[in-house]
């Protein structure tokens, strides 16, 4: 607990009570909604960003270029679709392993549908079911049936990936139709911004919309942090899962569309491997493993982060292992740090209640260190009264 | 003898006298500003079965953990066969010869019942490896001392609780137990078990174990032991000898508090009928239950613990599903299974456990109040903050919620304050049936009767109130009409004017009801 918060009334009579309450302030005192947005773990994320670009601006040659961009943003558009919903998911305190293996399969799907003969829009259309489908089959499992989505996902991770190399073998399709594959790589002018980005952004905002601006939104995280609460308030718990799954299934389709034709190649280990690059960036981005904690604005700046960072090293000529290790030891930072700084508050509160207690008492002591019991230790064993 | 607050003044059972095994006196422990326990005291002696009795809330919960080595008593002294102790956990406790049973065993359903005795001890042989068969001649030794045909080498899987309480009996006996502190082991037995087990504890009496007896039925209390010590409000009160006791007298030293002090109960105008619930039934959970609500009354749900008062007004908000039966709502059917059907229909649930089901612990104030109209905030499809906000400040600031700041997680408020935001968050729904579960649980006493206030406030103001308590003064002070429930059956119905100690604990606890 911080020096802002009041103190709470000392049990006293009743009549005494009823007069003397303190009813809250019109104006919040201690720190205000800005200062605190200012501070919350997803704003560090985006000074991270910030002051990332801005050093790598200044210190790598070539990399402040229209040039840099269109190939950073090509490069991380398929985690930033795909980290979407799952930031939604997770911050209902469930997971998608699956994705990634969705975007393969629907690749797959993609390559042979056309090589057949397909019309493209027809097999664009298909692509987007199966990925609905992915999604729905996953929501059932999970959000119905009541299956934990970790297991559920691990198991439809290989399930995809599987049905993919069913799908197309170890062939490869890549004769897609020039106009559409010109079209994935164009720019938008001479700012070197891809022309996809316009749709990646409108993915963006439905998400970030929904998250933060809709009743939905509000619901998911109540769900992160106790299903029995939001159960309470009447949301629909099972309803809102089965339905965050299908928008992952879809989109991690879509990305596997972009993927396809970014790289006109449909092959079944497309996309492979890029559930966890969309968990690392949805993390670094602040969001909770546990639920009910995280935002849009974060992890958009975590997915850049990364996708920068990676960038960055790639022209210093940094070799991919390097690469690899950089991005872990910064997940595990930003997952350590939160808890660091926690752990600093408690040992400063601890300290206070230390002084303050041998002051009272003289330094005698029946058993000072039942009153170093953080808050925290104390809600717990609240619960056990 | 009985009003001495102070075990030293409470002499032996009289003839014979006695070794004290344990002791505790004057314990107290508090977890923030909440009082658990203010005097705990009980003294047992070896070869006694000795009761701890007490309304929920009262303190033995908390005793009992202090005891096992769970909670470390603020101050108060504790001894062991005279020798002060002091338990870090559970395992000093243990190894100082107590062995607590709880309701619900905790055996680890996999391993076998031998396993399950010998955890963490296996006996080793001559290769320095678990000897399995030395495991299970040991535990059938065990169990024929018990006198219970129990195989050793099945799996605990599958077990009766019955049965799982005799295995940490075995247990404890082999651990060499010097107290053994039994916490409402008969809640979950039938009439044979309970037999059985009382067998069981007679005989270890008989070799000169001091036994801790927590129960809520009178019948069994006076059955089986031999002096009877209460508690109230988280205060030792008095210990009797069994046989120089009347259940009455029990009775009045539980509940016995001036009532009409604490409760500033408004009277309110009672109108027409909000709630009305025909015949509802749940296959083992309750049966057959019928009652009504109206404007401006606060009806209470009584009853002990496990009752099957929550899971009615569960079942009633449309949490949990029902076999059978009808609930209306101002004369129209609700929808089962549908809490946004009942919130729709004007009923609100304050929930009794406030950290996992009634707040969001995380979220600010201003969130959780909001959490239940997020309907109510839309500008074009999409939540106005600024709505949001104004709507919370005013409902925080009508009930007086104390915080730092709206932008505060509740987790950082008081539990009384913490219980203001979840009524905010109800009445901010303009509801027309409130469901309280246990109103003031882990409430200081200042801020009950802030609470009492504003829920008779609530009834003033035409809200119809079913209130779900344990705590005896609370039903009797607030409440209009008083049901009182056990083993899933309503047992009687009373008037504000019929409903006293007496008649509600009786109703609670022995099997004929008296009904109006």
């Amino acid at each position: 607990m911080s020096e802002t918060t009041t103190p709470r009334s000392k049990p006293a009579p009743a009549a005494a009570v009823a007069d003397s309450t303190k009813p809250l302030a019109d104006e919040p005192k201690g720190r205000t909604g800005a200062a605190r947005i200012l501070a919350s773990r997803d704003a560090i994320t985006i000074y991270a960003l910030l002051a990332f670009l801005v050093y790598a601006a200044i210190t790598i040659p070539r990399f402040a270029s229209p040039v840099t961009t269109g190939f950073l943003l090509l490069d991380v558009i398929p985690v930033l679709l795909i980290a979407m919903p799952m930031t939604l998911i997770i911050i209902t305190g469930e997971i998608d392993l699956s994705v990634a293996s969705t975007a393969g399969l629907t690749s797959a799907l993609m390559g042979v549908l056309w090589a057949g003969g397909m019309d493209i829009w027809l097999v664009l259309a298909i692509c987007l079911l199966a990925g609905t489908a992915a999604g729905m089959f996953n929501g059932f499992l999970i959000a119905v049936l009541g299956l934990p989505s970790l297991a559920v996902t691990i198991g439809t991770l290989a399930l995809f990936r599987g049905l993919a190399l069913v799908v197309i073998g170890d062939n490869a399709v890549a004769n897609f139709p020039k106009e559409l594959t010109a079209f994935f790589t164009s720019k938008l002018g001479g700012t070197g911004i891809p022309t996809v980005m316009i749709g990646v952004v409108l993915v963006m905002l439905f998400f970030g919309i929904l998250l933060h601006f809709t009743p939905f939104g509000r619901g998911l995280y109540a769900m992160g942090y106790s299903k029995e609460a939001a159960t309470f308030v009447g949301i629909k718990v099972a309803r809102s899962k089965f339905w965050l799954y299908v928008a992952s299934g879809v989109v991690a389709s879509l990305a596997g569309i972009y993927w396809t034709l970014r790289y006109t190649s449909a092959r079944s280990d497309n996309a492979s491997g890029l559930e966890l690059a969309v968990i690392a960036a949805v993390l670094l981005g602040g969001v909770s493993i546990f639920g009910g904690k995280g935002t849009i604005p974060g992890v958009i700046a975590g997915v850049l982060l990364i996708g920068t960072l990676n960038y960055a090293l790639r022209l210093g000529r940094v070799s991919d292992v390097v690469l690899i290790t950089v991005t872990g030891l910064l997940l595990i930072a930003s997952v350590v740090a939160p808890s660091i700084g926690s752990g600093i508050k408690e040992w400063r509160h601890t300290r206070r209640v230390r002084r303050s207690f041998s002051r009272d008492t003289g330094g005698g002591s029946t058993a000072p260190h039942r009153v170093q019991k953080t808050d925290r230790t104390k809600e717990k064993e609240n619960n056990d009264v | 003898m009985q009003q001495t607050p102070n075990a030293h003044a409470v002499p032996g059972s009289g003839e014979r006298p006695q070794e004290t095994v344990l002791s505790l006196t004057h314990a107290a422990k508090t977890f923030g500003p909440v009082v658990a326990l203010a005097d705990g005291t009980i003294e047992i002696q070896a070869g006694e079965i000795h009761a701890l009795v007490g309304e929920n809330g009262a303190g033995k919960s908390t005793l009992v953990k202090i005891l096992a080595g769970l909670h470390h008593p603020d101050s108060g002294d504790f001894r062991l066969s005279g020798e002060p102790v002091h338990f870090r956990n559970v395992a000093e406790s243990k190894a100082a010869g107590i062995s607590v049973i709880y309701q619900e065993p905790t055996l680890f359903p996999d391993l076998t019942v031998a396993e399950n005795i010998f955890i963490g001890r296996q006996p080793k042989g001559r290769s320095r490896l678990i000897s399995r068969s030395e495991m299970r001649r040991q535990a059938a030794e065990l169990f024929r001392r018990l006198g219970v045909p129990i195989d050793p080498s099945r799996v605990a899987e599958g077990l009766s609780i019955a049965d799982q309480q005799i295995i940490e009996i075995a247990k404890a006996i082999s651990l060499d137990a010097k107290v053994l502190v039994m916490d409402e082991p008969t809640a979950a037995l039938s009439g044979v078990e309970v037999d059985r087990l009382f067998a069981v504890a007679r005989a270890l009496r008989d070799k000169g174990t001091g036994i801790l007896f927590i129960s809520h039925r009178f019948d069994e209390v006076f059955d089986l032991c031999d002096r009877i010590t209460v508690m109230r409000d988280g205060r030792y009160i008095a210990t009797h000898r069994t046989a120089d006791v009347t259940v009455e007298r029990i009775v009045r030293e539980m509940v016995g508090r001036d009532i009409a002090t604490l409760f500033p109960k408004a009277e309110a105008e009672i109108g027409h009928t909000v709630l009305k619930v025909e015949g509802l039934s749940s296959a083992g959970v309750f049966r057959d239950i019928s009652f009504e609500v109206r404007a401006g009354e606060i009806v209470a749900l009584a009853g002990l613990v496990g009752a099957g008062r929550t899971e009615v007004a569960r079942a009633v908000f449309g949490i949990d599903p029902y076999d059978s039966g009808r609930i209306e709502v101002e004369g129209k059917p609700l929808k089962a299974r549908d809490p946004q059907a009942a919130i729709a229909a004007g009923l609100g649930f304050v929930p009794e456990d406030r950290r996992k089901q009634g707040l969001v612990m995380n979220l600010s104030v201003a969130r959780n109040v909001t959490l239940t109209l997020r309907e109510k905030f839309l500008t074009a499809g999409l939540i106005n903050g600024a709505k949001e906000r104004r709507a919370a400040q005013e409902w925080s600031k009508r009930l007086q919620v104390k915080a730092g700041s709206q932008e505060h997680a509740v987790s950082t408020l008081s539990g009384g304050n913490q219980q203001k935001v979840v009524l905010a968050k109800w009445l901010a729904t303009d509801p027309r049936l409130l469901i309280i579960d246990e109103p003031t649980r882990g409430i200081d006493v200042g801020t009950k009767s802030e609470v009492h206030r504003l829920i008779s406030d609530l009834a003033v103001r035409g809200i119809a109130i079913l209130m779900i308590s344990s705590e005896l003064p609370e039903v009797l002070g607030m409440a209009d009409r008083v049901l009182v429930m056990r083993e899933g059956r309503i047992t009687a119905h009373l008037d504000r004017a019929a409903a006293d100690p007496e008649s509600v604990m009786h109703a609670a606890t022995s099997s004929t009801g008296v009904t109006e």
